[in-house]
């Protein structure tokens, strides 16, 4: 080894790089935190010490920060994967005694119901929001609402957790061979709408998206059509109403027909 | 003199077979996203390649080619056995379990979120844990070149350690720290979520630590191809390199300034502050200073053999190189795509500039021209070059090679200018498919189509690569005499300590990281309420 110092300012490559170093740093610490953020003239600072926080990105309250006056109730269902893990008998058995009162509307075997989900083999996550939404009033339905209110928390987890324990049973017009039409396979990119499959099944589900192999064209229409005009707003984020506006009549009508040949 | 030479070999055959692979897997989605085909309505399947090809070429194929070339400099430039072969060995082994566990979740579809991670998706956690053990694996290769450069230096004080070692314990270094990030997104933030510990996740912080590793990771790619450069290039071509002093500075200039600038790809994110991106875009702009050095030291070396060789006056000395030579070749291509994807990448790192590119097609073509251009190119290069020392065998299909050479080389221009193109024209990269009946987007249809073409190229030229490879090992056996590498025009007798060790610019390297990084993360830490729901892929309905 040779005997020369390198961590002493004496060195001229430790000075050097060093103090380049340094310099650079200091000069883009001044462009950056002073003088960038007052060549920004949309915000206005308090002093410097301001300036300098908001360049590091620190959170500052502005004038205008407070939310937006609530002018529609929207669903406030807060879930996440581990909530419906598998789910022990005595739910399902629970679930199982409450939904004797669905089973006329939403059951395979409900009597000739054309604009009712059917629920059997349904995602618990969407059975569970969709009551949540419908209790709260984000959703409403003449039928639905009356019922949901009765309903604690236990009841709907219960009831979620008997519908997806439940087979899936097929569809009225089960027709395998019908290929997806490209609003359900690939959306349309361009008007910003995503695959209908990339959360509703086949390609990825999502939690809290129903599954909608099987449900009648009827229901999907109807529920399109909501999401469209406004009627039904308890998505997250808006974003069934998104899709659905930027939809054509003739879209809708594939993706529902499509859904209901599924099998 | 080689020992390890069926550790090396094991190596560059297993990072070629990666990289042939995950070849086709490229052309296949260059392919089913463009006009050309009708659109195969379905998504995952494209992601699902989309995180192979990107895995098996960012992490699996350049770390292995770093490793195994390291290996081959440490017995060649120190002219003794390596230390610690069987940990060499064992890194091997790390890296290719981790691959195969990584690549089984996603052949399954259940880790299609691209091998850039994405949080707040998340994969099944053998994916991660498959990454985690190739970076494991690399990391033993990061000590064993610290290690044998030590163990040298204390047999031969005060003698400059020789230049292909100083760079190849350079690169080792450099990914050695800027692996960190990414292994503390993976075993901190992520890997609890994917285990089903936690249930939500901070995708700004990850995000951040990722861009820590994301672009010094290209560094990392680009280190074998410097080292060609400056110790294979001019001794091929009969020349002499300009300044062995120079080639040090610009290895020491990555270490240092590589690291600190990720955040550059966080221009569009909202969880780092404007000064901080505006900090970190100025050293960015520095680290275009080793690679403008380069290229004045290796077309001075250039000249110098050109010159040698008989060539007169201002351009005669170009005439008279030895333009047959493929490594001639190599390098001259390699510079072409660098000059090109050097001069896109000013425009990434400038936050204005960005705006109009950020996330568009333009960004994939840059990198591709980068790194499956002017580096991969390289790779090829020095596996020529190195071939017949690792085998015993002569690789004599030069014209193969030259036209393999070329292809790789229209191929890549073929492919990445459209793909830039589009860019400008605002096509969104990482889309699975586009509606080119779409008035607004049809004209882009003509440009992705030739890009696939191009690909096509790619293909076929990685193919010949592969039979040059196989040809030479099919030959007779020859001697291939001592492996040599460069010599400067003045070979350092004496160095100071600052440009034969790394200990001053690991200070810096790291220094420079807490003061660019430190306090985003310090503050998003702190932060309360910044996580969100992970989204499990594939996860079962």
């Amino acid at each position: 080894m040779s005997a020369e110092r390198l961590f002493t300012f004496r060195n001229p490559w430790f000075a050097a790089s060093v103090g380049l170093a340094g310099a650079m740093v200091l000069l883009s610490l001044i462009a950056g935190f002073v003088m960038l953020p007052y060549a920004t003239t949309a915000l206005p600072f308090a002093g410097l010490w301001d300036a300098i926080c908001s360049a590091a990105g620190v959170p500052r309250a502005t004038a205008d920060s407070q939310a937006p006056k609530q002018v529609a109730i929207t669903s406030n269902v807060v879930m996440n994967s581990q909530m419906f893990g598998a789910p022990d008998a005595r739910s399902v058995g629970r679930g199982a005694t409450l939904a004797m009162q669905c089973a006329i509307c939403h059951g395979s075997n409900r009597t000739g119901q054309v604009d009712t989900p059917n629920l059997e083999g349904q995602p618990a996550a969407a059975v569970y929001k969709e009551l949540r939404d419908l209790k709260a009033g984000a959703r409403t339905n003449a039928i639905m609402s009356p019922f949901a209110v009765k309903l604690g928390e236990r009841d709907m987890l219960d009831l979620a957790a008997y519908y997806s324990y439940l087979p899936r049973q097929p569809g009225s017009h089960p027709d395998p061979v019908v290929t997806a039409p490209p609003i359900v396979a690939s959306g349309a990119p361009m008007r910003n709408v995503a695959a209908c499959s990339s959360c509703h099944g086949t390609t990825d589900p999502k939690l809290g998206a129903p599954w909608l192999d099987g449900q009648s064209a009827a229901y999907i229409k109807a529920q399109l059509q909501a999401f469209a005009t406004g009627a039904r707003r308890n998505d997250i984020s808006e974003q069934m109403r998104n899709i659905a506006r930027q939809m054509t009549a003739a879209e809708i009508d594939e993706a529902a027909r499509y859904y209901a040949t599924r099998p | 003199m080689l020992n390890s030479k069926r550790l090396v070999l094991a190596h560059f055959w297993l990072a070629f077979v990666v990289f042939g692979l995950a070849l086709l897997l490229g052309e296949w989605q260059m392919f089913v996203r463009s006009p050309l085909n009708p659109w195969i309505s379905n998504s995952e399947l494209y992601y699902r390649s989309v995180t192979a090809h990107g895995s098996a070429m960012g992490y699996v194929f350049p770390t292995l080619i770093a490793m195994g070339f390291g290996y081959a400099i440490t017995e060649f430039a120190l002219k003794k056995p390596l230390i610690g072969r069987r940990w060499a060995w064992a890194g091997l082994a790390l890296v290719a379990v981790g691959a195969a566990t990584a690549m089984i979740p996603v052949s399954l579809g259940l880790a299609s979120i691209l091998y850039t991670f994405y949080p707040p998706m998340i994969a099944n956690p053998f994916f991660y844990i498959g990454v985690v053990l190739v970076v494991v694996g690399s990391w033993i290769w990061v000590a064993l070149m610290s290690i044998n450069m030590a163990a040298w230096k204390r047999d031969n004080p005060g003698k400059p350690v020789p230049l292909a070692m100083f760079a190849n314990v350079a690169g080792a270094y450099l990914w050695g720290w800027t692996a960190v990030g990414a292994a503390i997104e993976v075993l901190v933030l992520i890997l609890p979520v994917a285990l089903g510990l936690r249930s939500t996740i901070d995708a700004g912080l990850s995000r951040v630590f990722f861009s820590w590793t994301l672009h010094a990771i290209v560094y990392f790619w680009l280190m074998p191809t410097y080292i060609a450069y400056y110790t294979i290039f001019p001794r091929a071509i009969g020349g002499r390199l300009y300044s062995d002093e120079m080639a040090r500075i610009a290895f020491i200039l990555f270490v240092v300034v590589a690291m600190p600038i990720g955040v550059h790809h966080l221009f569009a994110d909202p969880q780092v502050g404007a000064g901080f991106k505006f900090i970190q875009s100025v050293f960015t702009a520095m680290v275009a200073l080793p690679t403008l050095v380069t290229i004045f030291t290796i077309c001075a070396s250039a000249e110098l053999a050109g010159r040698l060789r008989g060539g007169r006056g201002p351009f005669g000395w170009v005439a008279a190189l030895p333009w047959g030579n493929p490594m001639m070749l190599a390098v001259t291509f390699s510079f072409v795509m660098l000059g090109f994807g050097g001069a896109g990448g000013l425009i990434n790192m400038s936050y204005q500039l960005d705006a109009s590119i950020h996330n568009t097609q333009w960004i994939t073509g840059h990198f591709h021209l980068i790194f499956a251009g002017a580096i991969v190119i390289m790779y090829f290069a020095i596996a020529y070059d190195l071939w017949p020392h690792l085998t015993g065998r002569a690789l004599d299909s030069v014209r193969l090679m030259k036209a393999q050479l070329w292809l790789w080389f229209v191929g890549m221009i073929v492919t990445t200018f459209p793909w830039h193109y589009v860019g400008i024209l605002g096509m969104p990269r990482r889309m699975a498919s586009y509606d080119y009946t779409n008035p607004a987007i049809a004209p882009q249809a003509l440009s992705v189509s030739i890009s696939v073409f191009g690909g096509l190229l790619l293909v076929i030229s990685g193919y010949l690569f592969f039979a040059v490879l196989i040809r030479g090992h099919r030959a007779p056996q020859t001697d291939p005499g001592v492996y040599r590498f460069s010599v400067a025009v003045h070979e350092p007798v004496r160095l100071p300590a600052a440009l034969n060790g790394f200990a001053l610019w690991l200070v810096l390297m790291i220094g420079l990281t807490v003061v660019n990084y430190g306090f985003p993360i310090a503050q998003l830490l702190a932060l309360k309420g910044n996580a969100v729901p992970a989204v499990y892929v594939g996860a079962a309905r």
